[in-house]
């Protein structure tokens, strides 16, 4: 068992143009149980051999999916959560970049009053090794285990994945929130998950500078986390007033530096890697002192 | 994106928020017009740049009547603008804006930003006007009182009047505050800003209430939606490169140091800045290919990041995902060939496709080093960087 996702999942994809398709393929033959397409104008058509519908409702009355993939073009991908959620979807996964951070600030939430968990946008993902992938990360870096990971980044979360796995050290889930000012799933949700989780042992958290989420995540390690954490934060080089790529990866008004945050983590006891390269042997060291 | 004071003041009077009269000018002769247009004596002449610290740097004059703004105007345009957030490179004034002064009795501050902690929009305001909120922020933090509001809905006018009476206004001033507190709100909601900052907000010794200051900032994701917004743009008040580089589809952001780095992904680019300072290097900048480069972006990155003239060595650093490692390969191959680097190359792929990637490299006959890990790369890239080798290039 896992977190968010496993291969009896049933899932939507929603926006089935040039990226939704390709990655469907890709999460296909990851094991990924992809049910249907949704794509307004083009219901009772076929795509990768499954069944498209107009509406979110019609495809998960049709085929009972519980979970969707969004990869719909940015102005319409508020809507789209908006829409999975009102179907009643319980996990809500958004791919796509450059979604208006006030739509988000309207959408979310909607979103958690119908109980539903949106992970993103602009994310990776969240992928179950072994098991099932709702994402665009590359499959085959992952390896069934027992350490949970979660991200703000897309690729530096395949780095750390990389390192872990490389190590002989699987991952129970691997999950990508994203690197906009305001995502479904916060690091704080995340490590809320992998905590009750009883098949991770330990969590690899990797942050980086803007906002404070990782200090939030800090308190609650301090607070709550039994289970031993390690940690990165992308960005110590960052100047500040200066947006990183990301939406969301600025240093404002010299609050969200790299050091402030960890400072903090380290503060509640968590194993912070100085160097991005040293993420898997930090957290090999604290599974082979735990 | 950032807008000019002249800019975000005449948005912001679009909606009803109190600015003092006055027009722009792009020369001495416009801004004499100007001020014999306003109705006051008294002029304010101010240079438009996008950034705060005018006054202090000499952009701002106080004068009396339309022959001194014209003077005014001829010392400010021009100039090279240097306050504490242009850099030590200042900031060619273009524009001028030349408003009408006003007898201040009382100056507030007032802003709207998201809060990313609670997720939705505060109203932040301050009895403290004129001082960058920031050290407000420091020194007095209980200072500064905020009202949330839905991003929906906007602020209510009871919170407004809340805010009002909380900073001392009484009578005709907290009512004509707190309208200018709820139009700020609206402005921000259908703006899609990302702030809307009024500092100072003064009350008048007439008793009006004005926004004698007005930055704006827009959501870059919502400009889809704000074409006339979009037009506002000042390409001039932009890094070139960095124009450059949003043009052609790249993030990338200028450092100060002498390593290069092209790299896929935001939070891995961040992570190769930090790992060639950890090693003991400096990065000459930021910069992500996406998701999704293709050779021609590859190409100009390469050509960008050889621009800078105090980058040394150049650390490709690829983690292959939707960005397969043989398409970033040819990529390279292809620039190289094209931009003759000049300067010692070191590549680190992994992921998707990574022995294809490392074949045509390998093939390539370009003299790079080919890194197995990230800290090996930065090892690399730093000792590239000081002109000594580590090793021999090993096959890729």
């Amino acid at each position: 068992m896992s977190i968010l996702v496993g291969k009896d999942t049933r899932v939507l994809v929603q926006g089935t143009g040039r990226a939704g398709t390709f990655h469907a393929e890709r999460c296909i033959e990851y094991g990924t149980r992809v049910v249907a397409g949704v794509a307004p104008g083009k219901g009772g058509g076929t795509w990768l051999g499954k069944p498209l519908f107009d509406t979110v409702t019609a495809a998960v009355e049709a085929t009972g999916a519980e979970a969707t993939m969004i990869f719909v073009p940015a102005p319409g991908a508020a809507d789209a959560v908006l829409e999975a959620a009102e179907a009643g979807l319980r996990l809500i996964v958004c791919i796509t970049e450059g979604v208006p951070a006030q739509d988000m600030a309207r959408a979310k939430p909607q979103v958690t009053a119908r109980g539903a968990r949106l992970i993103g946008p602009n994310c990776p993902g969240v992928i179950t090794p072994g098991a099932a992938k709702l994402g665009i990360m590359p499959g085959y870096i992952h390896k069934p285990g027992r350490v949970g990971v979660v991200s703000r980044s897309g690729t530096l979360t395949y780095e750390a994945v990389w390192q872990l796995s490389s190590r002989g050290i699987g991952q129970s889930t691997c999950i990508g929130i994203g690197g906009d000012p305001i995502v479904g799933t916060s690091h704080l949700d995340a490590l809320r998950l992998f905590q009750e989780d009883p098949d991770t042992d330990a969590v690899v958290l990797i942050g980086e500078i803007g906002g404070s989420a990782e200090e939030e995540a800090a308190a609650f390690v301090k607070a709550s986390m039994t289970k031993p954490v390690a940690a990165f934060v992308a960005g110590g080089t960052a100047p500040p007033g200066k947006r990183m790529g990301h939406a969301g990866a600025i240093i404002a008004g010299g609050k969200g530096t790299a050091a402030e945050k960890k400072e903090a983590l380290r503060a509640a006891g968590i194993a912070v890697a100085e160097s991005p390269a040293e993420i898997g042997e930090t957290m090999a060291r604290l599974l082979k002192g735990a | 994106m950032k807008l000019h004071e002249y800019q975000a003041k005449g948005l912001l009077s679009q909606f009803g928020v109190p600015v003092p009269p006055g027009r722009v000018a792009a020369t001495p002769q416009e801004a004499e017009e100007a001020a014999r247009a306003l109705a006051t004596e008294t002029v304010v002449v101010k240079a438009q740049i996008h950034a705060g610290g005018r006054g202090k740097g000499g952009g701002v004059k106080v004068v009396r009547g339309p022959a001194a703004a014209r003077e005014a105007a001829q010392a400010i345009l021009g100039m090279n603008l240097v306050t504490h957030q242009t850099g030590p490179g200042g900031r060619r004034v273009k524009r001028v804006l030349v408003e009408a002064g006003c007898a201040v009795e009382r100056e507030l501050y007032a802003g709207v930003v998201l809060d990313r902690a609670r997720e939705r929009p505060v109203l932040m305001a301050s009895a403290q006007g004129g001082m960058d909120i920031e050290v407000v922020a420091a020194r007095d933090p209980a200072a500064i009182l905020k009202e949330w509001f839905d991003p929906g809905l906007g602020l209510h006018p009871f919170q407004a009047r809340r805010l009002a009476y909380a900073l001392g206004l009484a009578g005709e001033a907290a009512t004509r505050a707190a309208d200018l507190f709820v139009r700020l709100s609206g402005a921000f909601r259908v703006l899609d800003a990302t702030l809307v900052e009024v500092n100072p907000m003064v009350v008048t010794l007439a008793g009006e209430v004005l926004a004698l200051d007005a930055k704006l900032g827009l959501d870059d994701s919502a400009l889809w939606r704000h074409q006339d917004l979009a037009k506002m743009r000042d390409l001039d008040e932009e890094e070139p490169t960095e124009r450059r580089a949003s043009d052609g589809g790249l993030s990338y952001v200028k450092l100060d140091g002498d390593i290069g780095c092209l790299v896929n992904g935001a939070g891995l680019a961040m992570a190769t800045m930090d790992i060639i300072q950890h090693h003991g290097g400096t990065p000459a900048n930021f910069l992500d290919v996406g998701g999704g480069a293709t050779e021609a972006q590859v190409t100009e990155a390469f050509t960008i990041i050889l621009e800078d003239p105090h980058v040394k060595a150049i650390l490709v650093n690829i983690f292959g995902g939707i960005l397969q490692c043989d398409v970033l390969a040819q990529g390279v191959v292809e620039a190289a060939r094209k931009v003759s680097l000049g300067v010692p190359l070191v590549v680190r792929l992994e992921g998707t496709n990574v022995e294809q990637g490392r074949r045509i490299l390998q093939e390539s006959g370009l003299a790079l080093q080919a890194a197995t890990d990230m800290a090996d790369a930065a090892r690399k890239a730093v000792a590239a960087s000081r002109g000594e080798r580590k090793g021999r290039a090993r096959r890729p």
